[in-house]
């Protein structure tokens, strides 16, 4: 070996400490804004979170003090209706995906769902303006349910089906060997074996769709009373924040930034139950 | 069997309607900004003036603005995902896989209002710190003139680069677990660094890891509150990174519910229209990429053999 | 371990030609009529017919791939799950087609029960499992009743004393050879005529293998046992008859003890002892 061959190598070897050091690097850029984030939520949110949020209505404009117990009903109320829109839609064409997995329906149906995942959650607002608000002519908490819910189901529907995918098909052949039928076998067998799995599914669109405000602006518009009328507009936490972080008012900042602290708190326990519940499956199924 | 066949089509009806929704958002928002479409043609896009009140529509504002603040975002945002997506998956221990994962999942997670309120608070403050400390000759730049008001352009970028990095990442290393082992195996029998067999990784993904950061590019066109809070909402065309601009999903959400008049509110719908079109062309783009990077990898031999007797 | 055989019953002596086996007593169970099999284009079976006799154990042996699964699953027709199979010929089960047009296989499916290769209880409780197949086919109308035909089944599969005082755990809970006793009884339970077994105990060890195959020859006192094995040790222990399948052809089909004593053909000697397979 010359030094020349040994000279290389030191450089090869430089340059693959410098890659490795930035990929590194790039975790650590990465979690600063996380930290930043979840800093100033935690910091500013903690200050307004206290019960009266939960108890009390809005104040007018300029007063302190008030809740924002409207909105989170609100909230409550419109991920509701989006899961009851969702979850059979979601779940059922997930099972068709799996059951017929090869056929050109099933194909098409995939390739739908992903197109859906990626339209953004404005235009999903204003397809759910055109066929649930202009008919009827006004603001409605049913509308904001709508597009919440036509988000809500790709997600469900390919988590289904990817779970359903998973189930042994040796399972789906004992059930029919006992004269099951198809749909017997399905619903009686393997959609309940996957069922912890798809439950994830849908605690997971939960807290996505939980999150979303776009879609809410001209379907469930806002209500600064409390209402849990389906046929008029319904506050929800996400329209509210930007209505409070939009205005001039230091109070109305504050509760923004709690009920912030709320919904992070939110998104965070159903990832961590998420990731709980699929270990937990994992480890049942060694 | 016609049991089955009950079956079958019961279900089949719930996995239609999925397709029917996909074409419903397309008709439904086509039929809805007919009248704009019809009065001003194409010529909407090229139009630099946007003014309701005094009848002006020009869109050409906003897709400057969504492709500048995507583009700006995605320079930004590709080194550092693909990194990361790197590092979980090639490098660092097996213990911290778990949390990192999680963590950049957390990222994902955090709703975009959140980022938004972030953003006005925290981030354009700093933003605007930021541009009063840029030196005076790069001030002379068409890049960087404008005064420094902190909402703008930059902001905007960053902040879209924060959102898009998980997503990024994360199908980004969907695609190289995908990577069949033997790649880098091979690298290493030859006598390769670390960086070296990654790169032979790399290579062999490339078209699915294009497919991951066109993906990110296409969230990040649709991407509405948290941009919407730090660009500053102004339409013009400018080449300044300081300067506040708009995107199209920005101006949706602050006019739609105040646009007076049909013409207006089918002025907003064919901006979302197109863009609807745009994230439509883009994903579909990058699956097809990702999933022609998967292909050649199984083959089911009862499937071919049926499809030879059919 | 010596070799345990059954005592066989008194039957008329046999004639040389191997199909059918034609003087022997009781109607014909399953009648197989110059049957061939395609997955697609790729013929598996080729002509085969023979005939299959109540209250017997029935074994198939044959070297991997000779296609004995494969014609085991054309009994139940398990094999129509699998898309681009394809079956001429017919079978008839108590002189009725089961492969004619109109014949509800969900039906066929209570009369002629399966055990598959690997035990695949469901992710329920014991007791589910077993009630499973009696629930679908509504064969029990009370809380007792239900309660009732559970025990019956695993005292049928002998599994009873070992878990009559869990029945409600998970069933996966149980050693795998418990398990294929489990699947056992969920087959039992719904009082089919005919019993397919699919390689019941090649993923077991030599004691649970040694109960499933004690639990085989009681059996067929109340049903007709098909079983598939490539064990030819295990179908000279367990079995009446004996079909050695080689290439998708039916190559000899005779009494047990006549094949591993004289074979008629060649190739069956050379299988046996070991020549090839």
């Amino acid at each position: 070996m010359t030094r020349d061959t040994l000279r290389r190598d030191t450089l090869r070897r430089g340059i693959s400490a410098v890659f490795v050091a930035a990929c590194g690097a790039s975790v650590l850029i990465a979690l600063v804004p996380l930290a930043f984030i979840l800093f100033y939520v935690i910091r500013e949110g903690v200050q307004a979170l206290n019960l009266e949020l939960f108890t009390h209505m809005p104040k007018p404009a300029g007063e302190a003090g008030g809740g924002m117990r409207n909105a989170f009903v609100g909230t409550l109320i419109l991920t509701g209706l989006g899961s009851l829109f969702a979850v059979p839609i979601g779940v059922l064409s997930g099972v068709y995906m799996s059951e017929y997995r090869g056929t050109r329906l099933a194909i098409a149906v995939r390739f739908a769902a992903d197109t859906l995942n990626g339209v953004p959650s404005i235009v999903i607002g204003i397809f759910a303006y055109g066929i649930a608000v202009l008919p009827f002519r006004h603001f409605s908490a049913l509308a904001g349910g709508i597009a919440l819910g036509i988000m809500m189901i790709p997600i469900v529907a390919r988590t289904t089906e990817e779970l359903l995918l998973l189930v042994p098909g040796a399972m789906r052949e004992g059930a029919l060997a006992l004269g099951a039928t198809r749909a017997r076998a399905v619903f009686s067998v393997i959609v309940p074996a996957a069922l912890p799995g798809i439950v994830t599914g849908v605690v997971l669109a939960l807290a996505r769709i939980a999150g979303e405000t776009a879609p809410l602006l001209f379907t469930s518009f806002n209500n600064q009373f409390f209402s849990t009328n389906l046929g008029q507009p319904i506050a929800s936490t996400t329209v509210q924040i930007w209505t409070y972080a939009m205005s001039a008012f230091e109070d109305w900042h504050r509760q923004a930034w709690a009920a912030s602290l709320v919904l992070v708190m939110f998104v965070f326990v159903c990832s961590l139950a998420a990731r709980f519940v699929t270990a937990r499956v994992q480890r049942l199924r060694g | 069997m016609r049991r089955e066949l009950g079956f079958r089509v019961g279900i089949g009806a719930f996995a239609v309607l999925l397709l029917i929704l996909v074409a419903a958002i397309g008709v439904e928002l086509t039929r809805q900004s007919w009248l704009s479409i019809k009065e001003f043609g194409f010529q909407f896009w090229l139009t630099r003036t946007w003014d309701p009140v005094a009848g002006e529509f020009g869109a050409l504002p906003f897709i400057w603005g969504t492709l500048y603040s995507s583009i700006l975002a995605l320079v930004i945002s590709t080194p550092i995902a693909l990194g990361i997506a790197v590092f979980i998956s090639e490098l660092c221990p097996a213990r911290l896989r778990g949390p990192l994962t999680f963590l950049t999942e957390l990222l994902a997670a955090i709703p975009s209002i959140v980022y938004g309120l972030w953003g006005i608070f925290v981030l354009a403050p700093a933003v605007r710190a930021l541009e009063t400390a840029t030196p005076e000759f790069l001030r002379a730049l068409p890049l960087f003139e404008g005064p420094p008001l902190g909402n703008g352009m930059l902001a905007a970028g960053l902040i879209l680069a924060v959102m898009v990095i998980p997503f990024t990442s994360s199908v980004a290393r969907e695609v190289l677990k995908t990577v069949p082992a033997a790649q880098r195996e091979a690298a290493y029998a030859l006598g390769a660094t670390r960086f070296e067999a990654i790169r032979a990784a790399i290579f062999f993904a490339r078209t699915g890891i294009i497919g991951a950061v066109m993906l990110g590019f296409g969230r990040a066109l649709g991407e509405t509150m948290a941009v919407t809070m730090v660009i500053g909402n102004n339409p013009q065309v400018s080449l300044s990174l300081f300067a506040p601009q708009y995107t199209m999903a920005a101006v949706i959400a602050n006019e739609f519910t105040e646009a007076t008049g049909d013409l207006y509110l089918h002025a907003l719908t064919e901006i979302g229209l197109v863009l609807f079109i745009i994230t439509l062309v883009v994903n579909i783009a990058s699956r097809a990429l990702i999933w022609a990077m998967g292909r050649p990898v199984k083959a089911r031999p009862v499937a071919v053999a049926a499809k030879a007797a059919a | 371990m010596p070799v345990v055989k059954p005592p066989t019953p008194p039957v008329p002596t046999v004639t040389r030609q191997q199909r059918p086996v034609e003087t022997t007593p009781g109607p014909v169970k399953i009648d197989v009529q110059a049957m061939n099999f395609y997955y697609g284009a790729k013929r598996a079976l080729e002509d085969i017919s023979l005939h299959i006799y109540p209250n017997v154990v029935t074994a198939f042996i044959g070297p991997s791939g000779c296609g004995k699964s494969t014609f085991i699953r054309t009994l139940n027709r398990m094999n129509d799950v699998i898309p681009g199979t394809r079956v001429e010929g017919k079978v008839l089960i108590e002189n009725a087609d089961i492969y004619a047009s109109g014949v509800d296989v969900v039906k066929l499916r209570r009369r002629v029960g399966m055990v598959f290769q690997k035990s695949n209880p469901f992710p329920k409780s014991i007791f589910e499992n077993v009630a499973y197949g009696l629930r679908i086919n509504r064969m029990a109308t009370t809380r007792s009743e239900l309660a009732g035909r559970v025990e019956e089944s695993l005292k049928q599969a002998a599994l009873w004393t070992e878990v009559k005082d869990r029945l409600q755990e998970s069933a996966l809970s149980l050693s795998g050879g418990q398990q294929q006793r489990l699947c056992i009884a969920r087959a039992l339970a719904i009082e089919p005529d005919i019993l397919l077994m699919d390689e019941p105990a090649s993923a077991l060890d030599p004691i649970a293998t040694q109960r499933i195959e004690e639990l085989v020859y009681h059996l067929k006192k109340l049903y007709t046992v098909v079983i598939v094995t490539h064990n030819m040790q295990q179908a000279a222990r367990v079995s009446d008859f004996t079909a050695f399948f080689w290439l998708g052809r039916l190559v000899e089909y005779d009494r047990t003890d006549k094949i591993f004593t004289a074979p008629s053909e060649k190739l069956t000697e050379d299988y046996i002892t070991g020549r090839f397979g």
